[in-house]
C-alpha cells in the first residue's frame, strides 16, 4: 500500500526555480533513493514533505491524508521522521535525551503529572528510559548514553540523529545524504545497518544520497533530480546507463 | 479645532518628530552593522544632555560651546562603550550582547544618580530660543522652527555621509554582509567605532534640543525617550534610515496628534508608542520601509 | 549513580525538615528587619527560577516579569485589604465595585494572583512568542510598560499612582519559604521531565525539536505561562511583604533585576539562580551603608552617595557578562552526590590520619 504520495511538488523562491513537477509514490517497505548533483533541490523536497517549507505547487499525501502545507510537528506524529545533511542535534543536552527527546511526541502524561511527580508520569519516564536505552543498543550508543551529544566523534552524531528519528516511532524515514564524511568502511556497515533498521522498525526509507556506493549497492529504486526536475528513475543498472544522468553528473562522481 | 491650532500642533509634532528621528536614527545604525539593539543609547542621550547642562553651569561656557562639547564627548563615550563592552562579546550568541547593552544601561543611570543626583536639574534655554514667534498667523516658540530646520539640516548630512562618503559606503557595506565586508579589506572596527561615535553624536543633539524643549534632567531622563526612538526605528524598519526618519516622524507626529484630538487619552500617550510596536511586530514585522536583511546562522 | 536514589530521597527530606524547623524558629526570634530580608530572598528565588524556566531551559528572552509580578501583587494587595482601608485608600476615585466590598483571606489570594497572572501570560505568550531574539525582549518590555501604564492610569481600580497601602502582612518565612520549594520543586521536577527536555531541545534547535513532533510555540507557551503564573505568586506574597505598592517598583527595572540574577547565578541552572538571589539580596542589603557617608572612628569619612550600591552592582553585572559568563554555576546543578564527591576526600584525609596516628602511637603497621 503507498505510504507516500507526491503529485506535482514545485517549489519557487522569488524567481529561482528550486523544484519543478515532481512525483513520486512509495509503498510500503519500499527503499528508495533520490540522487543528483549538489543544488538539484533534493533536500528543498525533503524540507517540503516534512513541512518546513510551503510547497508553491503540488500535493503530498501521506498514507493517503493530505499532508501539504501542514506543521512540521504535526507530520513527525503522522509517523514521518527525517534526518539532517548538516547533524542538527541538541547538542548541549546528553545522548540519551537526545533520544529520549523522540519520545515526547508521544507522551501520555499531562505537564501537571510531570511537574508534580506523580507516580503516572513515573512509570512513563521510567519506560521512556527503558526504550531509549534499547534503541541506543541497537545503533550501538549505549555506552555513551550520558556524554554530551555534542561532543561525539561525526560518524556516531549520524547514528545518533537517526535513533533520535526512530524514537518517534515513525513509517516512514527520510535520510538526508546519511553516509556524508564516511569512508567506504563505515558506508558498508551504514548499508547494513539501514537494512537492519528497515526490518526490524517496519520501516519504509526514502534517502537522498550522494554517495554512489551506497546507493548502487542498496536501493532497488532510484530517481535522479537535475536543477528540480527528474531527470530519470529507475534500478541501479538503468540508472547507470542512461546518458541523461551520465551527463548531469559529468564527472563528478564521488568515490 | 481651527486651521491656526492644527498648524500649532503640526508644527509641534515636526518638532517632536525630528528629534525622534535623529535619536531613532542612532539606534537603526548600530543595528544595522552589528544586529544589536542597543539599550544604552538612551543613556547616551541622557549624559548628552548633561555634559551640555554642566558646561554651562559649571564651567559657564557660553552656550554653543557646551553643545559642541557635549555632542564631541557623547560620541567618544559612545565609542568608548562599543569598544569596552560590545566588542568582546561580538562573537557570542546575540542575547548575550544584548544582555550587556542592559548592563550598560543600568551602570549610566546609575552613576548618573550618583554623580548627577536624584533631584531634577534645569536646563538653560539661551534666549534665542525662548521667542514667540508668529509665523503666518501661527504662533510657536522659535525653539520649535530651530529645531526642525536642526534637525532637517542634521538628517541631510546624515543623508549626506552615509550616501556619499566612503565611510558610509563601508558602513553600508558591513550592515549588509559582515564577513564580506571583511573580506573586502574593511576595517570593520574602524566601521563600527565610527558607527557609535556619529549615533551618539545624533544623540546628544537629540538631547540638547529636546531638553531645551522639556528642561528638566533627571538621571532617567533617557529611558522613555531611548525606548520610543527605538519603537519609531522597528516601526521604521529597523537597520533602514529612511525608516528610521519616517518611524520617528510618525511617532512624533502622531502622540502630538492622538493627545490634541484625544485629551481624555493623554495619560495613555506613553503606553501608544508601545501599543504601535506591538502590533508593528506582529503584522509587519520588518517595519514600513524594513528590507530583508541576511541572517546571520 | 553513587547514591541510591532512597538515600537521596531521605537526606531531602531531612533537610526540608531542618529548613522547616530554622524557620520556625527564626520567625519568632529574629529581628523583623533580617526576617524581611530572608522574605525577599525566597521571593527573589521564586522569580528567578521561573525566569530561568522562560530563559535557561526553553532559551526565551522576555524582559516582561515585572509585569506578571505586578499583577500578581495588585491582585492579593485588593482581595486581601478590607472595604475600610480601601474607603482610605481610594480617596481620589472610589474603589470599583465588586472590588470595593471583598475581603479575601490570604490563600484563596495568592491563588488567584498565581490565576490571573497566568491568564495574562497566555494572553501575552501568544503574541509575544511568535517573535524571536531581540524583537522578543523588545515587545515583552513593551507589555511591562504597558501593564504598568495601565496600573498608573486606572484610578477606580489600581488607585493608580497612589499606589496602595496598608496591606496585610500576611508574608512570612513559612508562607515564603513554602512557596519557594513549592517553585523550586516544580520547575525542578518539570525540567527533568519529558517537557523539560522538550523545552532545552527548543533552546538547542528549534527547527530539528519540530522535526521530532515539538511543537515549539505550545511548548514555549507552556513555559511562559508556568514562568508567568508563578511571577504572579512571588508579587502576590511580596504585595504581602512590604504592605506598601505601587506601579512604578514593577517596572522593567524590576525585569532587570531578574534577568541579572539568572545571569550572575548560571542561566539553566535552578541552584544558580536560588545562590544568585540569596547573594543579591543579601549584597543589596548589606551595601546600603555605601549609600551614606560612612564615618570611621578617627574622624575619616568615606564619602557614600545615594545610588552607589547600584553602580557596583551594575559593575558586577557587567564584569560578569564580559567575564564569567556562565555565572556562578554555569549549567550545573547541586546534588547530593556532588557534595558527597566533595566530602569523600576529606572523609578520607581525616581517616588516613586516624589510621597514622594510630600508627605511630603503638608502632603496629595498618589496622
Amino acid at each position: 500500500m503507498t505510504v507516500l504520495k507526491v503529485n506535482r511538488l514545485s517549489k519557487h523562491f522569488g524567481g529561482l526555480i528550486a523544484v519543478s513537477d515532481f512525483n513520486i509514490e512509495i509503498d510500503e517497505g519500499e527503499l528508495v533513493a533520490l540522487i543528483g548533483p549538489n543544488g538539484a533541490g533534493k533536500t528543498t523536497i525533503f524540507n517540503m514533505i516534512t513541512g518546513l517549507y510551503k510547497p508553491t505547487e503540488g500535493k503530498i499525501y501521506f498514507d493517503g491524508k493530505d499532508i501539504t502545507g501542514m506543521r512540521p510537528d504535526k507530520i513527525a506524529a503522522l509517523g514521518i521522521a527525517r534526518t539532517f545533511q548538516n547533524i542538527r542535534l541538541f547538542p548541549e543536552l546528553s545522548v540519551l535525551d537526545n533520544v529520549k527527546v523522540g519520545y515526547h511526541l508521544h507522551l501520555r502524561s499531562s505537564p501537571f503529572a510531570a511537574a508534580l511527580g506523580l507516580p503516572s508520569y513515573g512509570r512513563e519516564e521510567e519506560q521512556i528510559t527503558r526504550e531509549s536505552l534499547q534503541l541506543l543498543e541497537a545503533v550501538g550508543l549505549a555506552y555513551a548514553a550520558y556524554e554530551q551529544a555534542g561532543g561525539l566523534p561525526y560518524g556516531l552524531q549520524r547514528k545518533l540523529e537517526i535513533a533520535r528519528a526512530l524514537a518517534t516511532k515513525p513509517r516512514l524515514l527520510l535520510l538526508d545524504e546519511p553516509a556524508a564524511g564516511m569512508n567506504p568502511g563505515e558506508i558498508h556497515e551504514l548499508m547494513d545497518f539501514i537494512l537492519r533498521i528497515m526490518e526490524d522498525f517496519d520501516l519504509t526509507v526514502f534517502l537522498i544520497e550522494h554517495q554512489m556506493r551506497l546507493v548502487m549497492g542498496m536501493c532497488p529504486r532510484i530517481l535522479v533530480l537535475d536543477h528540480g526536475i527528474t531527470i530519470a528513475e529507475g534500478s541501479p543498472e538503468e540508472i547507470q546507463n542512461d546518458p541523461r544522468v551520465i551527463e548531469a553528473y559529468l564527472g563528478t562522481e564521488e568515490e | 479645532m481651527s486651521l491656526n491650532m492644527f498648524l500649532q500642533h503640526l508644527a509641534n509634532g515636526l518638532s517632536l518628530g525630528g528629534l525622534y528621528a535623529l535619536i531613532a536614527i542612532g539606534y537603526t545604525m548600530i543595528y544595522g552593522v552589528l544586529r544589536l539593539i542597543n539599550f544604552a543609547h538612551g543613556d547616551v542621550f541622557m549624559m548628552g544632555a548633561y555634559i551640555a547642562f554642566y558646561g554651562v553651569a559649571i564651567f559657564s561656557l557660553p552656550w554653543y560651546a557646551s553643545f559642541i562639547l557635549s555632542i564631541v564627548l557623547s560620541a567618544i563615550l559612545g565609542m568608548i562603550v562599543e569598544r569596552v563592552a560590545y566588542r568582546p562579546l561580538r562573537d557570542v550568541p546575540r542575547i548575550s550582547a544584548l544582555i550587556s547593552t542592559i548592563g550598560v544601561s543600568l551602570l549610566l543611570e546609575n552613576v548618573g544618580v550618583v554623580v548627577f543626583g536624584g533631584r531634577p536639574k534645569a536646563f538653560p534655554r539661551p534666549p534665542l530660543f525662548n521667542q514667540e514667534w508668529n509665523l503666518g498667523g501661527v504662533r510657536v516658540l522659535s525653539l520649535t522652527f530651530f529645531i526642525i530646520m536642526a534637525s532637517l539640516a542634521l538628517l541631510i548630512a546624515v543623508f549626506y555621509l552615509v550616501y556619499r562618503t566612503k565611510m558610509g559606503r563601508a558602513m553600508r557595506a558591513v550592515a549588509w554582509d559582515f564577513e564580506t565586508a571583511k573580506l573586502m579589506g574593511i576595517n570593520i572596527n574602524q566601521v563600527i567605532s565610527f558607527t557609535f561615535a556619529m549615533g551618539s553624536a545624533l544623540a546628544a543633539a537629540g538631547a540638547i534640543m529636546w531638553s531645551m524643549k522639556y528642561p528638566q534632567l533627571l538621571p532617567l531622563m533617557g529611558v522613555i525617550p531611548g525606548l520610543k526612538c527605538f519603537i519609531a526605528a522597528v516601526i521604521g524598519g529597523i537597520g533602514s534610515i529612511p525608516g528610521a526618519v519616517l518611524g520617528g516622524f510618525l511617532l512624533g507626529i502622531g502622540e502630538i496628534m492622538v493627545v490634541a484630538f484625544l485629551p481624555e487619552l493623554a495619560n495613555f500617550k506613553y503606553a501608544f508608542a508601545f501599543l504601535a510596536l506591538i502590533l508593528i511586530l506582529l503584522l509587519k514585522p520588518r517595519g514600513l520601509l524594513g528590507k530583508e536583511m541576511g541572517e546571520k546562522a | 549513580m553513587l547514591m541510591k536514589k532512597r538515600d537521596k530521597r531521605v537526606l531531602t527530606a531531612i533537610s526540608l525538615l531542618a529548613l522547616f524547623l530554622l524557620l520556625w524558629w527564626a520567625e519568632g526570634h529574629l529581628d523583623p528587619y533580617i526576617r524581611r530580608i530572608l522574605n525577599l530572598i525566597a521571593i527573589n528565588i521564586i522569580w528567578a527560577v521561573t525566569f530561568n524556566l522562560i530563559y535557561g531551559y526553553t532559551g526565551q528572552f522576555s524582559l516582561g516579569h515585572g509585569g506578571f509580578i505586578a499583577i500578581g501583587a495588585y491582585v492579593t494587595a485588593l482581595l486581601t485589604l478590607s472595604p475600610a482601608q480601601k474607603e482610605q485608600n481610594f480617596f481620589l476615585l472610589p474603589c470599583a465595585w465588586p472590588l470595593n466590598s471583598v475581603q479575601w483571606p490570604f490563600v484563596p489570594s495568592l491563588i488567584m494572583a498565581t490565576l490571573l497572572a497566568g491568564v495574562f501570560g497566555i494572553l501575552i505568550g501568544i503574541p509575544s512568542l511568535q517573535l524571536h531574539g531581540d524583537y522578543m525582549a523588545l515587545v515583552t518590555l513593551a507589555f511591562n510598560e504597558v501593564i504598568r501604564v495601565i496600573n498608573m492610569n486606572l484610578q477606580s481600580i489600581t488607585n493608580g499612582s497612589l499606589g496602595l497601602k496598608g496591606i496585610p502582612a500576611y508574608t512570612n518565612l513559612l508562607w515564603s519559604y513554602g512557596c519557594a520549594i513549592l517553585t523550586i520543586f516544580i520547575v525542578w521536577k518539570l525540567g527533568n521531565s519529558s517537557y523539560g527536555r522538550a523545552f532545552k531541545a527548543i533552546r538547542e534547535d528549534e527547527v530539528a525539536a519540530e522535526t521530532i513532533g515539538i511543537s515549539a510555540f505550545y511548548h514555549k507557551l507552556m513555559a511562559f505561562t508556568i514562568a508567568a503564573m508563578f511571577a504572579g505568586l512571588g508579587g502576590g506574597l511580596y504585595a504581602n511583604l512590604v504592605s506598601t505598592i505601587d506601579p512604578n517598583l514593577f517596572s522593567f527595572l524590576l525585569s532587570y533585576q531578574v534577568v541579572t540574577i539568572v545571569v550572575l547565578g548560571g542561566v539553566g541552572s535552578i541552584t544558580g539562580s536560588v545562590l544568585a538571589s540569596i547573594l543579591y539580596v543579601s549584597l543589596f542589603e548589606l551595601l546600603r551603608p555605601i549609600d551614606q557617608p560612612i564615618t570611621l572612628g578617627i574622624g575619616v569619612t568615606i564619602p557614600g552617595r545615594p545610588g552607589m550600591r547600584m553602580v557596583i552592582f551594575s559593575v558586577i553585572f557587567l564584569l560578569v557578562i564580559l567575564f564569567y559568563r556562565r555565572g556562578l554555576m554555569g549549567t550545573n546543578e547541586f546534588s547530593w552526590e556532588w557534595l558527597l564527591l566533595k566530602v569523600q576526600p576529606i572523609k578520607r584525609m581525616m581517616l588516613w590520619g586516624i589510621r597514622r596516628g594510630k600508627e605511630t602511637n603503638d608502632g603496629s603497621k595498618g589496622e
